[in-house]
């Protein structure tokens, strides 16, 4: 594989609150390609959506990267100041969030404030960035651009405000788009719109996607590659189909058996027992050891390290796995 | 990450009564311990409730702090005898601040008492039944809004007569909408959450869900608006005094000292000096502890505090 | 057009044929909320939340209601138990209309029908603690006092998985899936006959999700309990009911088996679509995509005719005209569209 377009190292980032201090991601490393829909799965606090806010630099006041490297193109985003992040925000990476209505600003029109990004970034007129960005809103395909241009947030659906931040964070050509639960507000028919459109653009214009969310099946119909998140790490990472399809750590096996099924109505589902630690006492060596059926001696000890158990990079942080490998 | 306190809790020995709560107290003790102007606040307040309970043994002139005249005495700038002099009639200064002050701090604490009781209920009342009732609250609160309260007390004095308690009563009837609008707004929040409704699922009848469920979750910033609004009651019923509808002589009281004592300010400028610090020290007081107990009760603020 | 499909749990779960009044119907149920011009009356709206609807739930039976948001469907469970007070129509619980009670005999009935909601973190007054939470139903209705209701408190906390020793601690200090387990032995602790579920898992976890669910389920085999499923989640949904009612737009579109409805019994344009958008795991379940074109329509504006016709693949002229009646086209399965069975 050539040098990914992103790179996450080791990433840890640390909460100072008034109840102690907070975990929030320890030791997050993964990659997503050029032109790759890459899907970072977990359940609530396994450090998903503040990893997203790492990579923007935009980690939320009373936290901090206390270590790892995020690489973009090869270079460090930790070590540039914030003028070069905010060049970097919005032109090569854009983020879209989980509820669009709170983003948009309620008192400009949806026109003016993407003409505003739009020339943050660049150096065009406004009538070219007008232009332009009539151009990006036909290319999320909401009816009517011009009527768009001039209609403010509140009268426009969740649906397509969504369409709207995604036209937003095309306007100046990003590479890589980091979306945050993007569909988790919206009912079910419009999802469905809005995943064709993401991966519909990613077609298009070769767009990577980081797409940030708890829902497996969402990330099963719409990526390449996923990583599964716990405690802040990734324990499992590889291609949708060997992820998700031929899970090997416990904690990925136990989320697939949770999900409720078709053809087993009423029937007992396969739980994990307990619930997701927090940050501020996290388990001993493998965080997942308290909930795990399978946990030896070792994994209270010992963090396990990702490694390779699969074709195509499909990697795994388990003891158990490890310990088999090895026999 | 979003809810930082349960894992610390789920880590200390379960049975244990209500830890919870005394926890969240101590941390609010704490944050006002590290607070320098609460504590310098809550002194100064202490000292004029402390001064104003005692009057009678701490001043050895305890009939002129109720009133009796001494003309042989008047006008004595401050000395060893008298601290702060003495006033028109001979009286001594720093006897008819402390009894004053009892004067001045109850009408403070009965306006600010007689506001919540009306003003809160009808609050919870407004934002629990919505609606039309809360239509009718709500545009009865805005009519008492609309009168100044100077300007009721003067209505009020020009009706039953100039005294402490219809001082009282005008200060009181123009302050408890500003409540009424408080609770309101955070009863309107808690509807939103479920544990009202639940408690209507289960039965319990609205006045029980009231008193039970809503009241005691508004306590909190109702508790720092009212101290707060001590100074201001303080300052307004001085100011209904010092234009002669409030308090009469001989009973000593701030306002009335202000306004004795203007007429010689420029000659003896501890007369209406001494009341005048006294008012601005005691609402700057309860200004700067409501400040400070809205910083301790809110978690957000705390940890900045740290 | 009241439908009366009464259906009682099936014989296969070991008990008698359910007897034949169900244990709830609702017929001609509707909500009409005023969207308030202040003190003018004149400038007044009306969204019909909830429009004419009929349904039936057979005792120890699990009646799944889904659909997108503004459907209606959390209303209707509101109005059900006289959260909401309805505009018209009948609430009958084993017979006895809950919307013709006054406010004691309602609060009495109240015992009877108890509901779980959506968000765990908010279903508690903060101050109380887990023991006082769980004992004001009981306190409500009962003279159990002091030891006796501290035991039924621990008795209906075990029961619904939570240890007995955490009497005093408060909400605050419990996951949400910790919660949820409360908040239903609450719901379960003056033994009510009806439980409505407002979307009792979507604030969870996966993981914890799964927990709830099961739990559900074992109350109900013990208990007898018959629950009233609201969901966006179609999967939950099918995991949990015998019966799934589908709702757009404050009208029931169809009704049916869970079974058939999933085995590609679909009927309803608009039922279809759903299946068809939820993300589904199985790359061999996915079926053929239909992504409907816009969103749900205003409800205070709704279209005329058929209130899913704009955005609906086969609508035809008539579609557009009048608004179909849910009719039954075999087995209980009932289908509101002007292109099936009409």
């Amino acid at each position: 594989m050539s040098e990914p377009l992103l790179s996450v190292e080791e990433l840890q980032v640390r909460f100072q609150t008034y109840a102690g201090r907070v975990h929030a991601v320890n030791g997050m490393t993964f990659e997503v390609g050029r032109g790759e829909f890459f899907g970072l799965v977990g359940e609530s606090g396994c450090g998903k959506s503040v990893t997203g806010l790492a990579i923007l630099g935009m980690i939320p006041r009373g936290g901090a990267v206390a270590s790892g490297r995020i690489r973009f193109h090869g270079e460090d985003l930790l070590t540039k100041s914030d003028a070069q992040m905010r060049a970097i925000r919005g032109r090569h990476i854009a983020m879209i969030f989980q509820d669009p209505a709170a983003t948009l600003n309620p008192v400009f029109t949806i026109g003016s404030q993407i003409v505003r990004v739009i020339r943050q970034h660049t150096s065009i007129s406004p009538e070219e960035a007008r232009r332009r960005a009539l151009e990006t809103l036909d290319a999320v395909a909401l009816p009517d651009p011009p009527r768009i241009f001039r209609a403010y947030p509140h009268e426009l659906s969740g649906g397509m405000q969504q369409r709207v931040m995604i036209a937003m964070a095309l306007s100046c050509g990003a590479e890589l788009l980091i979306a945050d639960e993007p569909t988790t507000a919206l009912d079910v028919t419009i999802q469905a719109q809005i995943l064709g459109l993401l991966a519909e653009i990613r077609r298009r214009q070769g767009v990577s996607i980081l797409l940030i969310t708890h829902n497996l099946g969402v990330v099963a119909e719409t990526c390449d590659r996923v990583a599964v998140a716990y405690a802040g790490r990734v324990v499992e990472v590889g291609r949708v189909e060997d992820v998700l399809f031929r899970p090997v750590h416990p904690y990925t096996q136990g989320l697939l058996a949770a999900l409720p099924r078709a053809g087993q109505a009423k029937e007992s589902l396969l739980s994990i027992p307990g619930s997701v630690p927090d940050g501020l006492a996290l388990p001993s060596g493998c965080a997942f050891h308290p909930r795990c059926a399978s946990a030896v001696e070792l994994c209270r000890s010992g963090e396990p390290a990702l490694t390779v158990v699969g074709p195509d990079g499909h990697r795994v942080a388990c003891h158990l796995f490890r310990r088999e490998g090895a026999a | 990450m979003e809810r930082p306190a349960e894992a610390s809790v789920a880590a200390t020995p379960t049975l244990r009564v209500g830890p919870q709560r005394f926890r969240e107290l101590g941390l609010m003790l704490q944050a006002f311990r590290r607070d320098p102007l609460a504590i310098a606040s809550l002194v100064v307040i202490a000292v004029f409730v402390f001064g104003a309970i005692f009057a009678p043994v701490l001043t050895p002139y305890p009939r002129q702090g109720l009133g009796d005249p001494n003309i042989l005495e008047k006008f004595r700038p401050p000395s060893l005898a008298h601290p702060l002099g003495t006033d028109n009639l001979g009286r001594d200064v720093l006897a008819r601040i402390l009894f004053g002050g009892r004067t001045s701090l109850s009408i403070g604490f009965l306006v600010v008492l007689i506001a919540v009781a009306i003003g809160a209920p009808l609050g919870a009342i407004a934002g629990y039944y919505g609606g039309w009732v809360d239509d009718v609250v709500m545009r009865v609160t805005d009519v008492f809004l609309a009168f100044p309260s100077l300007l009721l007390a003067m209505a009020i004095a020009g009706a039953l007569g100039a005294s402490f308690v219809h001082a009282m009563i005008a200060i009181a009837l123009t302050w408890w909408p500003w409540y009424t609008r408080l609770v309101r707004a955070q009863t309107v929040s808690l509807r939103e959450r479920y544990f009202i409704e639940a408690a209507r699922s289960i039965g319990v009848r609205s006045p029980t869900i009231i008193v039970r469920h809503v009241l005691p979750n508004v306590f909190t910033p109702v508790l720092v608006q009212a101290t707060m609004d001590l100074g201001s009651a303080i300052l307004t019923g001085a100011a209904i005094s010092f234009i002669g509808l409030g308090v009469r002589p001989p009973t000593a009281e701030w306002g009335t000292m202000i306004s004795t004592g203007r007429i010689y300010f420029i000659e003896r400028p501890w007369l209406a000096g001494s009341a005048g610090a006294a008012i601005f020290l005691v609402t700057l007081a309860f200004n700067l502890l409501g400040d400070a107990v809205r910083d301790a009760v809110d978690p957000r603020t705390r940890r900045a505090a740290e | 057009m009241s439908a009366t499909a009464a259906r009682g749990a099936g014989p296969d779960r070991g008990m008698p044929l359910a007897t034949a009044a169900p244990l709830l119907e609702v017929k001609e149920l509707s909500v009409h909320f005023a969207i308030r011009g202040g003190l003018a009356p004149w400038r007044r709206r009306y969204v019909r939340a909830v429009d004419g609807v009929d349904l039936t739930i057979g005792r120890r039976e699990t009646l799944g209601v889904v659909g997108e948001s503004g459907c209606g469907k959390t209303t209707l469970g509101r109005a059900i138990l006289r959260l909401i007070e309805p505009t018209g129509g009948q609430v009958l619980l084993e017979g006895q209309d809950i919307l013709r009670l006054s406010g004691s005999e309602l609060r009495a009935m109240r015992r009877h029908m108890q509901i779980v909601f959506q968000n765990p973190y908010s279903s508690f007054d903060p101050r109380f603690t887990v023991l006082n939470a769980v004992a004001e139903p009981l306190r409500t209705h009962t003279r159990l006092r002091g030891e006796a209701l501290r035991e039924r408190v621990v008795a209906v906390l075990e029961q619904c998985g939570m240890p007995g020793d955490m009497l005093y601690r408060y909400p605050h200090e419990f996951s949400g899936g910790q919660l949820q387990r409360i908040a239903i032995a609450r719901a379960l602790a003056l033994n009510p006959k009806l439980l409505v579920l407002d979307e009792p898992t979507s604030a969870l976890d996966v993981s914890v999700q799964a927990q709830i669910i099961n739990l559900l389920l074992r109350l109900q085999r013990e208990l007898e309990l018959t629950y009233l499923f609201i969901s966006h989640d179609l999967s939950v949904v099918q995991h949990t009911s015998d019966r799934i009612a589908v709702m757009y737009l404050g009208k029931i579109v169809e009704l049916s088996e869970t079974a058939a409805l999933f085995s590609g019994g679909a009927r309803h344009p608009y039922t279809r679509a759903l299946l068809a958008s939820a993300p589904m795991l199985d790359p061999e379940l996915r079926r053929e995509r239909i992504v409907l074109q816009g969103g749900v329509p205003d409800p205070a504006n709704p279209p005329p005719g058929c209130a899913f016709h704009p955005r609906c693949p086969g609508a035809e002229e008539a579609c557009a005209q009048a608004a179909p009646a849910l009719i039954d086209i075999g087995g209980g399965h009932l289908v509101a569209c002007h292109r099936i069975g009409g």
